[in-house]
This record gives C-alpha cells, structure tokens and sequence, in this order.
C-alpha cells in the first residue's frame, strides 16, 4: 500500500498525542497534588496541538476536505466515520478535565475516566480502520489494534517523561514508564513481523480469476501500459532488503535505545537527564514514523494478484 | 446509506462473462469508457494523455493469463469490472454514505455529491473494481450503465451495459442473478459458473464462465509429417527442382 506522508504523520503525531493526554490524565487522578505548569499546561497544550495537527493533516489526503464533515455520519458501519465521532466526542472530556486541572487543580475522577476511555477508543478506531480491511492480510489481523495502542502509549509517555523532567519533577512511576510501554511496543511489533513472514493470504492468483484448475496462472500481459490508480495506490512495493533494514532501524533507534536512554536519564543529573531523555523522545518518534512507513509500505492487497504477484 | 439494504429486493442484476469466448480486444472497455465518460459518473478523466506519464479512469480493464503448463496451457483473457457484490465491504466502509447498495437491483454506485475522496472504499475492493478520479477529486466505479438499462429513449435491444452491447464475440451476457429461471443464471448453471477470491465472502454477483475443456487428443495434428521433396518428387517438378537446387 502506498504509504502516503498525511496519513503516516496523522496516526503517530495523534497517537502521541492521545498517548501523552492518557499519561497526563492518571498522573492528575494519582498522582501528587503539586504539579508544576510546564505539566499541567505545556503538557495538555502540547498533547492537543498534536492531537489537532494529526487529525488536520489526515484531512490533507482527502479529494474533498471541505466536505469532511460529512464523515460523522455512518458511524454504524464505518470505521473511519466511528474514528472521526470517538475523535470529536473525546475533546469535550479532554477539554474539560484539562480545564479544571490547569485552572484549579482539580483531577476529576469521572470525566478523566470518560476522557480515557475516549482517547483508547479513538486510537483503537484508527487501527480498526486497517484491521476490518479484508483485502489486506498483514492489516487484517490481531496485532494491528494492539500495536497502534502500544505505540501510543509508549511514545505518549516518552514525551511525558520528558516533560515531567523539564518541569524538575522527578517521579520514578512516570520517569521509567516508557521501560515498560517501549517494550510492549517492540514486543507486539516483532511478533507481527514474524508472524507476517510465516505465512501467505489465502487468495492467490489461481483464486483470484478461478483458473485453477487449469494448473498455475501467470500473468501474460496487463491491462495497461503506464501505471493507474490501483498500481500506484495498491501496488507500492518495497524491496525486502530495504524492509529489513528498517524494521531494525525501527525497532533498535525508536525502541531499544530510548530504553537504554530512559533507564541512563532516570541516573543523570538534571541538565544530562533532560538532554538524554529529549534524544530518546526523538528517537522515538522517528521510530514510530519509521514503524508506521513500514505499516503501509509492507501491506500488500489482493488487487495486485491480478498484475502478476503471486502471494499478498 | 452506507449500511447495506434490509429489505432488498431478490433482484440481482449483474454480468455473465464468458472466458472461453472472449478474445482480449479490449473493446468492452473502450465502449466502456465511452459511454461513461458522458453518463452519470462522467468525466472518466484521462490525467496527461499526452504527456509522459499518462494515466485515466476506466472501470473495465482486461488482463490476460496464462493458465497452466504444457500442451494443455491455455491464453485467457480475462475483462475485470465491478461485480456488484452482495456483501460489499465497499460500501460498509464508507464514512459519508457516499456508497451505496441499490435495494431495488442491488446495483452498487458512489453519490459524487457526498463523496470526500478518502479512498477507503477502493482499499476495501479485494477486486481493484474502484479507481480514484484526482482531477474531480472523488472515486469512480462501474455503474453497470444504470443509465442504459433503464433508459427509455434507448431501443429496448441497447438496454444493456455498454460492453455488453459491444462485445464483437458475444462473451459478455447481462441479466438477473437472483433469478434462478433468468437466461444468465440458467447459463451459470449450465457451464458451472464461479465467484472470483470465494474465499474472501463478498459474494460477488457478476460469474465468470470457465473455459470449456479440451476435445479429446485435442492438440495433436492430423496432418502428415513433411516428406524430402528431393528424395520422392520425379518428373517435371523432380527436374524443376534439380534445376533450381544448383
């Protein structure tokens, strides 16, 4: 599938940023009551920025944005229209307990809850977008749903860490929180990668024009000379090697080094554990961005058994 | 509406396509693409015709496959459109209700005044039946020329989707699949008409027609093996030949 830039950076920048407004909403329900403003409200203003750019640039993709809205409207069937009201509905939470938070402290048990809930099933209607996708076995499974929300959580609470440094607080729950996310994270993404290797989508090209029973069928000659939409969008190709290479930059840069970087900041002194959590956060991202390139860019959807691939 | 029709009617129109017969001319698709970029999807927008790196929305295209191995291989050309499946996973994915299912004849259309181009539903298509218009901005498909078969001021003998009504070798029928007495439907029973990717459910509408099975020793020539000209011609040809030989 073609990995399309507006799409990539939609899912991590809102991932995050719904990952980050969960952190910042338990650490209000539990954690201390004297909490410095570069958290409360840098970290809220922060998480909503990315949460609005993520969800504004997966506009960009769109033929006809202006007409966006109509996608509130088959919420009953449609992933996506079911992403876009969790999406809307959640800001009113959000809002409201960062509100009363910032302004007067106050962690508000229910409407946090109510906000929780509206942050997992907003990220959780984003991967369902790609895992009810029939056509796509390597999106049309188990992993999809938790990894989106293990990479959530796990570069929301990276930035989290860091912020809570900055502010000069040093918490342990919060300063080895990603440990743990990052790698669940790594964990849930491995086993998709094995799992995606090992095995092949029932339909193949003898399936997909019911020759068969004729023997093997190959492709003699396309439809077309020049590349169309269905090439260019469903065909996207990306050379093994390359993949490979990738899923290791992803899973050593954007997860095991901000461990390591993580567990060495939470020693550091202040200026050495900012700076050290700061490159882990970046890291991160570009794990995650690396992660979800390789999310579109490996798929592969049975349309492309009709131009000559023999397996998806 | 994108959730499928509740009480849809038993009609099932839809398209019989033989691939014995079809002969890869590709005419049904330039009809196709003819009459649709004038019918109610129009246009079927060609980006750079000219220019290098040309590329246009069809909603008919032809592969062509070679099944098999050996004397028995075959050449089959293969018309590819939208099957109007009875469970299209197509139209349940659209977020605007832009897609959707005709209850009346089950028919499957994009309203381009909803459509906000997210390009969803051609993801869900596992047959590559949908393709995207970047000019106008939304998706396209096959409208099994809903503005053909129903249209009065056509003679009732072009009432028929416009590569139907091409086909120079007949391989294309048109009819209704929920009629199990319809011509179409007798025709899918008789040459053991099948569904493409079964596997996947979306209970296409639209059969393709195997190609029927060899005659018996089917391949072998009957013809006599080349004899040397030399050897066995006398004669005023045998002298011909000698002469024309030096």
């Amino acid at each position: 599938m073609h990995p399309a830039a507006s799409v990539i950076f939609f899912t991590v920048s809102s991932g995050a940023g719904y990952g980050l407004a969960a952190g910042l909403i338990l650490f209000a329900l539990v954690g201390p009551s004297e909490v410095s403003p570069i958290l409360a409200g840098g970290g809220f203003a922060l998480s909503l920025a990315m949460i609005v750019a993520g969800l504004l640039s997966s506009l960009g993709h769109l033929g006809h944005p202006e007409r966006a809205w109509r996608a509130l409207s088959q919420w009953r069937t449609s992933w996506l229209s079911r992403e876009a009201v969790m999406a809307l509905i959640t800001f009113a939470p959000l809002l409201a307990f960062a509100w009363r938070w910032i302004m007067w402290g106050e962690a508000d048990l229910l409407i946090g809850v109510i906000a929780l809930m509206g942050v997992g099933g907003t990220v959780w209607c984003t991967a369902m977008i790609y895992a009810s996708l029939k056509p796509i076995r390597r999106w049309r499974n188990g992993f999809t749903g938790p990894a989106y929300l293990a990479l959530a959580a796990a570069s929301g609470a990276m930035i989290m860490a860091l912020l809570l440094r900055l502010s000069g607080q040093q918490i342990w729950a919060v300063a080895l929180a990603p440990v743990p996310l990052l790698a669940l994270a790594a964990l849930v993404k491995s086993m998709y990668w094995r799992w995606m290797e090992q095995g092949h989508a029932a339909s193949t090209p003898e399936s997909a024009t019911g020759l068969g029973a004729l023997g093997n069928v190959a492709l003699l000659e396309a439809p077309h000379t020049e590349e169309n939409y269905l090439l260019k969008e469903m065909g996207f190709h990306v050379a093994r090697k390359h993949a490979l290479k990738l899923r290791r930059l992803a899973m050593d840069l954007g997860f095991v080094l901000p461990i390591i970087l993580t567990v060495l900041a939470s020693l550091a002194g202040q200026t050495a554990g900012c700076v050290l959590l700061a490159l882990a956060t970046a890291l991160c991202l570009l794990g995650c961005l690396t992660e979800r390139w390789l999310f579109f860019a490996e798929a592969r959807h049975t349309v492309t058994l009709y131009y000559g691939a023999r397996n998806v | 509406m994108t959730a499928l029709p509740e009480h849809a009617s038993t009609k099932r129109l839809g398209l019989v396509i033989d691939l014995d017969i079809c002969v890869g001319c590709h005419a049904c698709a330039v009809n196709c693409k003819e009459w649709n970029t004038g019918g109610i999807a129009a246009p079927l927008t060609d980006m750079h015709p000219y220019g290098a790196d040309p590329a246009g929305v069809w909603f008919n295209r032809i592969h062509s496959f070679e099944a098999g191995a050996g004397p028995d291989s075959r050449t089959v050309h293969f018309p590819k459109s939208c099957l109007h499946c009875a469970q299209p996973d197509c139209v349940t994915v659209c977020p605007t209700g832009a897609s959707y299912k005709r209850a009346e004849d089950g028919i499957v259309l994009v309203n381009e005044d909803l459509c906000i181009g997210c390009k969803l539903c051609s993801w869900a298509c596992p047959y590559g039946a949908r393709e995207y218009d970047g000019d106008q901005g939304v998706m396209k498909k096959c409208t099994l020329c809903v503005d053909r078969i129903y249209n009065e001021d056509l003679e009732e003998i072009d009432r028929v989707p416009a590569c139907v009504s091409t086909c120079p070798v007949s391989a294309r029928h048109f009819g209704d699949l929920g009629d199990p007495d319809s011509k179409v439907s007798k025709l899918v029973a008789e040459r053991g008409g099948y569904d493409l990717m079964p596997e996947l459910d979306y209970q296409p509408t639209n059969k393709y027609l195997p190609p029927r099975p060899r005659k018996a020793g089917g391949c072998q020539t009957q013809a006599a093996p080349l004899v040397d000209a030399e050897a066995s011609i006398g004669g005023l040809l045998g002298w011909l030949d000698k002469l024309l030989s030096r």
